[in-house]
């Protein structure tokens, strides 16, 4: 079983997300000055926090289904084998 | 700048990451096989992705944006015409053949199809072109963090000298690079290629966001700037009508046909991506589904670059520069783009007509500083840096591969064990980066031959794509023929470029350096596109007279090699939205869309 890479990108996003917005709660409003009076770290800490939840659960699933696209080493052969005899099969 | 411990932790996070990708990967690579090719088990999505990624190095992120400042949204046509076009006929039409002739690298594909004289001449020229990439990568990002004064503030706690600053760059990019591909070889590029793609994203899209508020969105932004900013077509019929300086023949033959497929359909940077992949199908895929993020991508890195030049002129920039004391305060830049300035000296350059000539690499840098606080600010750091890494690592696992398999298992040691060429790879990747490391140095000392040698490998480049579409298309054509046509190409490229010149330029290193000046080119881009097309046409040429003279290769050894002896791939056994060419038609109706959009 190979790693699934959403498995890291969502523990990445998720870990990140949590940095920025809990900075963004915490920090002095006077920062966001800059960004046009937008808390952006609270803001965009939640986007990532929400794209790295929907990352982790997304292989989450993958793995309770048995990932069925979890790629094999057989797969090129497989699909060889399948165009080879497509002739007779459809 | 100054950076606080919200910035830091994100920047550790994201290495923490890095690193531990590669530490899980590691117990996955067995064999030579895991390690050049990623046991060719990665799904479609996560090659597309990373296809994308190892060509958004340092280059793109920092040049687009400085091409966006000078040129305008034309910039996208490195996009729209000088890409998605040949991502989608490398996926259609060559794929086939690097994926089903099982060929481990491009250069092994030459040798197949033609011999081992042009496998040589094309893995030798890769090789050390990658190399050379690699290193001018980091010598950007030590002198990025270096202009940015990321370490000075942790420097002066530790009381170490400022100079070390550029020293201690390269080493740590090289090590985090070095650690990842020893670790777990290309799956562990890959899958840092895909996180470095959404950390690009994560990274540029929040500064998109507020500079297009803060202008007025597109509206207000065209409405700010001169223009020939804002359309990519109108213009385009004469190269002094528009700001690229080209006309629209070369840049839809220069760019959009021959330099375009030279790269996205034989670079084997980026084809090695698509290898990677676990079926033929997904083969196909990868470059199709890397050309939907890439249309788009003008909007994250081009966009920058146009909302920088069209803010308010700042009379002391952003970017705090030890020189901004020296600098005379007449001299000021536009927007956000400060003057360029001389590094001994500490004055403005200025050019010809005494106008002070800017410094467009700093567009992003100074966006960031512009618009971000600290915390979000580590992160778009954390997304540059991220970016020439990403260009590093995948110069370095095409090196070490090509350099493996093409050169060393070729020519210096045949029949050893598959452990044997493991090792070597990982040697190689070590080589490779110490390699880069001489070259950042190079570049640090020497501009010139730098300079000098990226002009050699545009002369290497240019015909390459010819040899390949022969190659793939006319069963004909020979070894002999293929290696002259190359050989003609790089000549004809060199001759035409030392016989013409970009006005405003002094003979040299900008062309006609043979003496004499046959043509005069309104732009530096139109010399180099109209440079390419030669190369590439006179290689069509040569290559086709000598196959005709010498003997053709039989017919059954070019079975899988060769369009006309090879079966089709089939795909009616998929539903329709999976096949590649569905795909491909959909990323082209939208590409042609974007373009009429911003005509």
């Amino acid at each position: 079983m190979r790693l699934d890479v959403r498995l890291p990108i969502g523990a990445l996003f998720t870990v990140l997300g949590v940095v920025l917005a809990t900075f963004g709660v915490t920090s002095d409003k006077a920062i966001y000055a800059r960004s046009l009076g937008i808390n952006i770290n609270l803001a965009w800490g939640l986007v990532m926090l929400g794209f790295g939840l929907i990352m982790l659960i997304l292989s989450r699933c993958a793995l309770a289904d048995g990932d069925p696209r979890t790629p094999t080493r057989d797969r090129w052969l497989e699909e060889k084998a399948k165009t080879l005899h497509l002739g007779k099969g459809m | 700048m100054t950076l606080t411990f919200v910035d830091w932790i994100v920047m550790l996070v994201y290495f923490a990451f890095v690193m531990g990708i590669g530490l899980l990967l590691k117990r996955r690579v067995n064999t030579s096989a895991d390690f050049f090719l990623a046991g060719r088990a990665i799904p479609a999505w996560v090659c597309g992705l990373a296809f994308l990624s190892a060509n958004l190095g340092a280059q793109e992120v920092i040049g687009m944006a400085a091409s966006g400042a000078k040129y305008g949204i034309a910039t996208s046509h490195f996009y729209w015409i000088g890409a998605i076009p040949a991502m989608v006929f490398v996926g259609l039409f060559m794929m086939p053949f690097y994926y089903g002739s099982r060929a481990r690298s491009v250069p092994e594909y030459l040798r197949l199809r033609f011999d081992e004289k042009t496998r040589g001449l094309n893995a030798i020229s890769f090789a050390t072109m990658t190399v050379l990439s690699s290193g001018i990568s980091m010598y950007a990002m030590a002198r990025l963090i270096q202009t940015l004064h990321i370490f000075d503030a942790p420097f002066e706690r530790l009381s170490l000298s400022p100079e070390w600053i550029f020293h201690v760059s390269i080493i740590l990019s090289a090590v985090v690079v070095l650690g990842y591909i020893l670790l777990g070889g290309l799956s562990s590029a890959i899958y840092n290629e895909v996180l470095q793609f959404f950390l690009i994203v994560a990274g540029f899209l929040p500064l998109v966001w507020l500079g297009l508020k803060n202008v007025g969105g597109w509206h207000g932004l065209s409405q700010q700037l001169p223009g020939g900013y804002t359309h990519s077509w109108s213009g385009m019929g004469s190269a002094f009508t528009n700001r690229l300086g080209v006309e629209w023949f070369g840049l839809v033959m220069g760019l959009g046909f021959v330099l375009s497929f030279g790269y996205w359909c034989t670079d084997f940077l980026v084809v090695q991506r698509a290898m990677a992949a676990d079926s033929m199908t997904a083969a196909r895929r990868t470059p199709l589904i890397a050309a939907i993020p890439k249309m788009f991508f003008p909007f994250l890195v081009v966009f920058p670059g146009l909302i920088a030049i069209a803010l308010p002129t700042q009379v002391t920039p952003s970017t705090a520069m030890r020189t901004a004391s020296l600098r005379p305060a007449t001299v000021v830049g536009e927007g956000l783009i400060p003057p360029k300035i001389e590094a001994r000296t500490g004055l403005p350059i200025l050019d010809n007509n005494g106008k002070p000539v800017l410094d467009y690499d700093l567009a992003v840098p100074n966006m960031l500083l512009h618009y971000f606080p600290t915390g979000v600010l580590g992160l778009g750091l954390t997304a540059l840096l991220a970016s020439f890494m990403s260009g590093m690592a995948g110069n370095v696992t095409a090196f070490n591969t090509v350099w493996t398999y093409d050169i060393y298992q070729s020519y210096i040691k045949p029949n050893a064990k598959d452990a044997h060429y493991l090792a070597m790879g990982r040697w190689a990747t070590f080589v490779g980066i110490a390699l880069s490391v001489a070259a950042a140095y190079a570049a640090a000392h020497f501009n010139n031959i730098m300079d000098m040698l990226q002009l050699v490998f545009a002369f290497v480049n240019a015909p390459v794509f010819a040899t390949f579409l022969l190659g793939m298309f006319w069963k004909r054509a020979s070894g002999h023929g293929a290696f002259g046509g190359l050989l003609a190409g790089t000549g004809s490229a060199a001759l035409h470029h030392g016989l013409t010149l970009p006005t405003g330029a002094t003979p040299g290193i900008k062309g006609a350096w043979l003496g004499s000046v046959l043509h005069l080119y309104p732009s530096e881009m139109a010399q180099n596109f109209w440079t390419a097309i030669w190369a590439w046409s006179i290689c069509f040429v040569v290559t086709i007279a000598i196959s005709l003279l010498t003997h053709p290769r039989e017919e059954k050894e070019l079975v899988g090699l060769v369009y006309s002896l090879t079966e089709r791939p089939r795909d009616e056994h998929l539903p329709w939205h999976q096949r590649p060419i569905a795909l491909g038609v959909a990323v082209l109706v939208l590409t042609v869309t974007l373009n009429l959009l911003f005509w």
